[in-house]
Parts: structure tokens; sequence; C-alpha cells
């Protein structure tokens, strides 16, 4: 296990040439086989497949509308597809909910920042802690013995991760009133203390500037590398895109067009068309 | 095994033979339930009106029916013939609209639903009281005859009986239909229609195309309060005005489930079904269960249809997003 | 000046999570309850006690449990009144029928029923949303309420259709019943809030209140997150009507001491609705002052004629405090939609950075 990380952390400063040779030979954590999507009659995915190998990051790109979002919520449970099947770690669940999704290992953020905003900083990250939370009603009413030791043994596993993220300042505000960088950091934590095998980031980085992209890609490296987190990530900036991930899947129309290292995709002629349209 | 039978018997079938038994019986409980239907539904327009335009429950829409028709009849008692006070009382309503635009809505453009729901609550306080203050808290009677609406009745003999029809319920009916054909042109066919579907799918998209908040919500309250005026002619004319009617407007919520916070014809059927639906309920199956289901009937029937479709009859299927 | 935590430093996680970190708020909320459990016994009058303080409590207890449901688990009800009915006909059955248990026990238990019942209705709430769900709690509103008319075995088949509270004891003194003096009951109602209270704010800020937060800002993520709807919601609408069950059992036994339908209906539905609102969605404190702001506001507006001799009806103080009530709640709705408990903790932060506002 710890060699597969070490792998995927080396594979980041390597050129990239033989990293698919390497994805080859590594474990696989998730593969979506044929995957179609319908809403009413309108295809959101058809007939979809690929994988994610245990310590990559696997970038999802592709145009507006052409299926990202829909396929991370097919793959954490939200949506149920009309055909194909997902297993993840080996195993194959027909119909999978989110709230297996979840404490199966695999957390997500948001395209539009869906943090619990009436809850402050500490409290957002405290809540992905929620599925290690044992102890029972009993407990919880009296707030003394093991629901205190408990709670207070998750705080200190949170209060780590604000240090990572370097959130410290601001650990009592409510979340409402941070700036939207500020925010996209705590959803980060608050889906790292969750301590997932499996991150899905949808688009980490929109709306940022330069500085907080910089911030954001360097935490989402650490975490890859540091925790040995396997993340799969949608983004629309290609330069992030071309630096973070190991392998790229392109996705247009609900199709895939492409997959492979970063500069594979760069020089495939059909992502090329999809992106600055084709002459017609 | 036979209990059970005789109980299904009793519940299931009994019912639909006491209705075959007596047809013209049968006839004049559906029409009571149509007319009284015909008031939900006049209700549930207002409230249409109003979160079509606005995405504003109003919860007011009730006591605006209690309070325009008491301003009505006390003009009336005192001494202001009936047609003036009829239009002294839709002056009153549009003054009531702008200022409910002014104090209140404008200042809470943009925000959460619920908080809009709690305001309207606290409207159908403030309205509730000063109703009381200036007009007393004892139930008072419509001007029926003196607005030109005749009390008579007509009978109609029909499967060797006869069923009664109240003139006033056949006005009721045919002024609903007229002012909901009205109403749909109006929202389809005009500019200010248009604008007023603009503001209810987004408050700010609709003012960065110059379309006046202020003058559209304004404009909604004023036509609700009409249509609520209109309801507390028909209402008083059948009953009392009196601020009982408040807990009876209540059904409209009722209504709305099943017909859709946003659909003009949802709330005509949804308000002919409960009316209906509660009539029957009452006269055929309330027996068994000693009677008053009237006060729960519209609830229940329309928390199991919430269950089975919850986006409401007319209305399409959300999907999630994130 | 005097509250201000500089130099009250924490060094434990535990410290930090305290129910009060701050060492003043400790204090005044000891002196608070000393004079609730020590100096209102000893000098407040009867009248005091009995018609004002008493419904507070009760009043602040119910609006706990809805606040529970709509301020933390962001679910909209409106049948609060029929589910404080609930406990306090089960109160009433359960201490008839077995006379010779503790009424405390009765008590506590008879949230139980309501807690039950609430589930049923709350089952709705995950297939329905928002506003719609206001229906749902009508629904059970006028439901219950149909059934304290008609089942009458309820009420023990009296003609009045009525619940007589009967004579209970405690320690050799009666608690309950026509000989229960004021005090008695006043300290039995403030004990069972107090250790309510509690329970109320240690469960919400726990693993279990966090789940309730979670589903009420954003229900999608929760669940993405590992949180089972089903789970929290019906947890929330249980915790919520256990506490209005109780609460409608105080109010009975040591307030009104008989009751009918009329003690359960939608208005009083509305009452604890308003209070809520006015003292704050979502915040423990508030649920005292919005219910000590709507109880005794109408309270005062009646003594105004009396105090200055002025010639108004009762019935007009009546409506003059419906309309102040309704100014007031949108007033709090345009300036502060997070009611007095928000006042209050915006008046704290001042007074904790005074007079260098921008210190912090």
């Amino acid at each position: 296990m710890s060699a597969n990380i070490d792998i995927a952390g080396m594979s980041n400063s390597e050129t990239q040439t033989g990293a698919q040779a390497q994805a080859d030979a590594k474990e696989v954590l998730l593969s979506v086989d044929n995957v179609t999507l319908t809403f009413g009659g309108v295809k959101a995915i058809s007939d979809i497949s690929f994988n994610i190998n245990k310590g990559e990051i696997r970038a999802i790109i592709g145009p507006n509308g052409a299926g990202k979002t829909s396929m991370l919520n097919v793959i954490n449970g939200f949506y149920h597809p009309q055909k194909g099947r997902i297993s993840y770690k080996g195993k194959t669940r027909k119909r999978m909910k989110p709230y297996h999704a979840a404490s199966s290992g695999i957390a997500r953020t948001f395209q539009n920042v869906a943090l619990f905003s009436g809850m402050s900083t500490l409290d957002n990250i405290m809540s992905g802690r929620s599925l290690k939370m044992k102890r029972g009603l009993f407990w919880q009413i009296l707030h003394v013995g093991p629901a205190r030791a408990e709670e207070i043994e998750h705080r200190a596993h949170v209060e780590k991760i604000i240090d990572f993220l370097e959130i410290a300042h601001i650990r009592k505000q409510p979340v409402g009133k941070l700036p939207y960088g500020l925010q996209k950091r705590v959803e980060l934590g608050r889906a790292m203390a969750m301590e997932p095998e499996l991150l899905l980031l949808d688009e980490p980085m929109a709306g940022m500037n330069l500085e907080e992209k910089e911030d954001m890609s360097r935490f989402v490296l650490d975490l890859n590398s540091e925790f040995g987190t396997t993340i799969a990530l949608i983004e629309h900036d290609m330069g992030v895109v071309m630096d973070l991930a190991d392998r790229v899947v392109v996705l247009d129309y609900g199709q895939k067009i492409a997959d492979g290292t970063p500069s594979e995709v760069q020089s495939n002629q059909r992502v090329i068309d999809a992106y600055l349209g084709v002459a017609s | 095994m036979e209990g059970l039978l005789t109980g299904l018997d009793t519940f299931l079938i009994a019912p639909f033979r006491d209705m075959a038994s007596l047809p013209d019986f049968l006839l004049q409980v559906v029409w009571e339930g149509f007319v009284s239907g015909i008031l939900y539904a006049l209700i549930a327009l207002g409230f249409v009106l109003i979160y079509k335009a606005s995405a504003v429950f109003n919860f007011a829409q009730g006591i605006m029916v209690v309070f325009s028709a008491l301003v009505l009849v006390s003009l009336f008692d005192l001494g202001v013939p009936a047609w003036l006070a009829l239009i002294i009382t839709i002056g009153v309503m549009g003054l009531l609209a702008l200022t409910i635009e002014r104090v209140v809505l404008r200042k809470l453009v943009n925000q959460h639903e619920a908080i809009l729901l709690m305001a309207t609550i606290g409207l159908t306080l403030v309205l509730k009281g000063a109703g009381q203050l200036v007009f007393g808290g004892e139930p008072k009677s419509m001007i029926t005859e003196e607005l030109g609406l005749s009390t008579g009745s007509t009978d109609w003999e029909v499967f060797g009986g006869f069923v009664i029809f109240q003139h006033i319920d056949i006005a009721a009916a045919v002024i609903a239909i007229i002012m909901v054909a009205a109403l749909a042109l109006f929202f389809s066919r005009t500019r200010i229609g248009r604008a007023l579907r603009a503001v209810a799918d987004d408050h700010q998209a609709a003012l960065s195309v110059g379309i006046s908040l202020n003058q559209i919500w304004a404009i909604v309250w004023f036509a609700s309060g009409i249509v609520a005026l209109v309801t507390g002619i028909m209402w008083g004319a059948r009953s009392d005005v009196s601020f009982a009617l408040e807990i009876i407007a209540l059904k409209a919520l009722a209504v709305l489930i099943l017909g859709g916070f946003t659909s003009v014809p949802g709330a005509i059927v949804g308000g002919l079904i409960v009316g209906i639906g509660e009539k029957l309920f009452e006269v055929y199956w309330g027996p068994m269960f000693g009677g008053g289901v009237e006060a729960w009937f519209a609830y229940v029937l329309a928390l199991i249809f919430l269950l089975f479709r919850p986006q409401g009859m007319f209305g399409e299927r959300h999907i999630e997003r994130v | 000046m005097l509250y201000r935590e500089a130099g009250q430093f924490k060094t434990t996680y535990a410290d930090d999570q305290a129910l009060l970190p701050i060492a003043q708020d400790r204090i005044g909320l000891l002196l608070i309850l000393i004079v609730a459990f020590v100096a209102m016994p000893m000098f407040a009058s009867e009248f005091f006690l009995s018609s004002i303080m008493i419904p507070f409590l009760v009043f602040s207890l119910a609006a706990i449990g809805l606040n529970i449901l709509m301020g933390f688990a962001g679910q909209l009800s409106l049948g609060t009144g029929a589910f404080m009915g609930v406990g306090a006909y089960s109160c009433y059955k359960m201490t008839t029928i077995f006379p010779d248990l503790n009424i405390l026990i009765v008590l506590l238990l008879s949230g139980l029923f309501s807690a039950a019942i609430g589930v049923v209705f709350g089952l709705p709430s995950l297939r329905i949303k928002g506003l719609y769900l206001a229906i749902t709690t009508l629904a059970a509103q006028f439901f219950l309420e149909w059934c304290f008319i008609r089942i009458e075995w309820l009420y023990n088949y009296n003609d009045s259709g009525a619940i007589e509270v009967p004579q209970r004891m405690l320690f050799g003194l009666a608690i309950t019943g026509p000989h229960a003096t004021p005090i008695t009951r006043y300290l039995v109602i403030l004990s069972v809030v107090a250790v309510m209270t509690l329970v109320a704010a240690n469960v919400l800020r726990g693993r279990i209140g966090r789940s309730w937060m979670m589903i009420r800002d954003m229900d999608i993520a929760a669940e993405l997150m590992g949180i089972r709807p089903l789970f929290s919601k019906l947890s929330a609408f249980a915790f919520s009507s256990y506490y209005c069950g109780v609460a409608g059992a105080l109010m009975v036994f040591f307030w009104l001491g008989s009751a009918e339908v009329e003690s359960f209906d939608i208005n009083h539905s509305f009452l604890i609705l308003f209070m809520v609102i006015i003292g704050g969605m979502g915040s423990l404190t508030g649920c005292f002052m919005g219910a000590a702001f709507i109880w005794v506001l109408p309270v005062i507006l009646r003594a105004i004629p009396t105090a200055f001799e002025l010639d108004i009806l009762a019935a007009t103080m009546e409506h003059i405090s419906s309309i102040v009530i309704g100014v007031l709640i949108i007033f709090f709705l345009i300036v502060e939609p997070h009611g007095l408990a928000r006042l209050w903790r915006v008046g704290k932060e001042k007074l904790r950075t005074w007079p260098f506002p921008y210190a912090n």
C-alpha cells in the first residue's frame, strides 16, 4: 500500500511519458463500465468506461454540459445509471446510496460550494467526522465520559486538517460570511475529515485568482502524496489539469472522446476539435 | 374472516350502494361540494397569483378575504350605497397592496422563502387585530341582494326527486370561471403577465432587464386583493362574514398541494377535488368515524397525494442537481 | 469592560468545547438559576408565579421542541399544539390507569407517545420538503384535534369532554391537582425545564445535533457525507415531539389543571411558532426570550388600561397586542431574521470588543 503511494507521488514529478504503462500495473480503485445515464429522453452520459487507479490524480475534463458532474454524481450514488456498472474496490453494487458511498470511503466537494452555511468552519469540518463517531443517544444526552472523549478526539484530528489548510484564523466563524476562496478550502477540509480513499473534487478552483489556485493545487498535491488519497477532479483550467493530473479522461456531449496522460490528451485531434470547434 | 368481509363491505361497498340508491341526494351532495370547492379554489387562486409573481407564500390570503368582506359590509352599515361601498373596498384593497409592498416586501427582496412566509404570518396577525379593532369580532351578514345577486333558488326535478340550486352558488361558479379565464389571458398575453413570470423566476435577473419589482408586486397583491373580495362576497353570502373563515382558508393549502403552487388550472381542479371529495367523504363515510371528518379530510388527502406525487398534479418532476 | 475574556486561556479542547466557554457567561447563568430556584419562590407573589412564570416555562419548553425541528433540523411544523395535546392526553390516561406511578415518571413517559406520533407524521418529510411539509403537520394538527374530540376513551368518557387533573403526591406533597400550591408547581416545572434544556444543549452540540444542522443547511451534501436522511429527520421529529409532548403535559398538569381540545388548537401552534421566530431560530436562549416576549407582552398591554385608569375594553387590548406582535414579527424578519437571540449575541460581541470595535 505504501509502495503505491510512493509511486503515485513520484509520478507527479516525473515526466509523464511512462505514466500509462505504470498505471496498468497498478491496482484499480474504481472502475466505471459502460455507464449510461438519462433524464427523461436526454442522455447525460452514454456508454462511458474508464477507471481510477489507487493513488493517482485523475482529471475529468470536457466542455460545459459534457456530463462531468453527472459522472461524479453517478460515482457517489446520487444518480443511478440506467445501464452499466460501477465497481469500487473490486465490489459492484447495483444501486448504491450516497450513504454507502460515503461509508466506503468516497468523499467529494461541489461545484457550487455546498457548505453548511449556518455552522462555523470548525463545525463544518467536524461534520465530516459524522460517520466515524459512534456514541449513542444516551452518552450524547449526558455529554460526559465516552461522548465527550470522542468529541475531543475528533476535534484533535480536525485541528490537524485546519492546520494543513491554514485556516486556523477562521475556525469559529460562520462559513456563510467567508470569501469564496476560503469557502472552497473549508469544503476541501470537510471532505478530508472523512479520511476518504477516493476524493472527488468538482471544479475546486473555479472562480479563484491565480494565487488561490496555486494554494489549492498545493493542497491537492500534498493531500495526494502525504495522505495517499486518490483524487478525481473536474477542472476547466487546462494549465492546472496538465500540471496536476496523472491521467485525464475527456468527455464531450456525454461521450468519452479521449483517455490518457495529459500530453497524449493534449495532442488528441478529437479533444482539440471539441474545445476549439471543427471547421466545417 | 367474516368480520373482515363485513368490514370491507361497510367501508368499500356500502357507501356506493347508498349513493346509487338515492341519486338525487348524491347529486345534491356533489353540487354542494362543487360550490365549496369553487370557494376553496378562489382562495387558492389568490395564493397562486402572489406565489407565481413573487415566490411569496401568502399566508394572509385567508384573512384578506375576511378583511375585504368586512370593509364592504361595514361601509354599507354606515349608510354608503352598495355600489359605492364596493368601489371604495376595491380602493382599500389597492391601498393595502401598496402598503404591503412598500412596508414589507420591498425590505425583504431576495430573502429565503420561509422568511417571506413568516412575514405574511405576521401580516395575518396585523390584519386580524386591525380588523377586529375596527369592525368588531362578531359575525356580520353579507349584503347579497344589495349587490344585485339573487338569493333565491331553483329546484331541478331529476331521478324522481329534486336537487336545489341556490342562485348565489350558480353566480359564484360563473364568476369564478370568468375570473380564471381573465387571469389566464392576463398571464399569457400581456406584457405585465410576462414580467410577472420573469419576476417569479428570479428577482435579480428580472430587475436587470428593467422590470420594476415594486410595480409588479403591487399589481399582483392588488389582483389577489380583488380575488379575495370576490371570495369574501361569495362566502359571506353562503354563511356569515366572520373570522372563523380564517381557519377554513387553511384548506386552500391542501388545494395548493394538489394543484401545485404556480398553476391556475391546478388551483381550480384541486379546489374542486377537495370540495367534492370532502363532502362525499363526510356524508357517506363520515358516520363510520363518528362524523366531523371534514376538518381533516383535505389535509390527509393532500398528504397521501404528496407521498405518491411530490411535485403536485401539474408540476414537472424536479431533478436535483449538485 | 466587565464582559471580557482576556486572560481566560483555554489549554484543552475540552475547555474550548464547553457549553459556556466564557467565565462571565457561566456566572450569569448561575445567577439566573439562583434567582429562579431561590429568589423567585421566596419573594414572588402567587399571581406572578402562576400566571407569568409557569406559562412562560411551559411555553419555553414547547418552543425548544419546535425550535429543534424548525431551527436546527430545518423542517417547518404547524402542528406543535397537537403534539402538546398528545403528551397531555397520554399523561392523563397513564396516570388514571396507573394512579400509583410517580407523576414525574408518567410525565416523562408521556413524551414518548408524542414522539411516536411525531415520527409517524414525520415520515412524509423524507419525500416532501419545505413548504409542502407544512401541510403534513397541518394534517397532524387537524386530525389529532379531531381525535381529541371523537375518541372519548382519551378523556375517560367525561361528559364535559375535558381532562381533569387528579391530585398526585411527591414526597408527601401535593404537586398536581387543586391543592398543589403555585410554588410547588413552579419548582417542579422549573426543574423539568432546566434538566431538559441541558439535555437539548448537549444533544445539539454532539453528533446527532450536528447531523440535524447538516440536513437543514444542505441536505444533499449531508447525504453525500454519509448522513442518512431517514434517521436524521425522524430523530429530529421524535426529539421535537418529545419536548412538545412533555410541555403539553406540564401545561395541563401544572398550569391549567384541566383542558379541552381548545388548549391544543392551531392557534397554540402559531403562538409557539411566533415565540420561535421572535426568539430566534436555531437558538436555545432564543426560545426563552421568545416565550417571555410573546407571553409577557400581552400581559403588560392588558395592564396598561388599569394602570393609567383608561377606559379601554380588555378585548381591545387583545386586538392591539395581536397587531403589535404581528408588526414585531415583520420588523424582526426585516431587521434581524435571527431574532432576539442574535441581537443578544451581537450585543455581547460589541461588549467584548468595546471600546475598540475594529480590534477583532
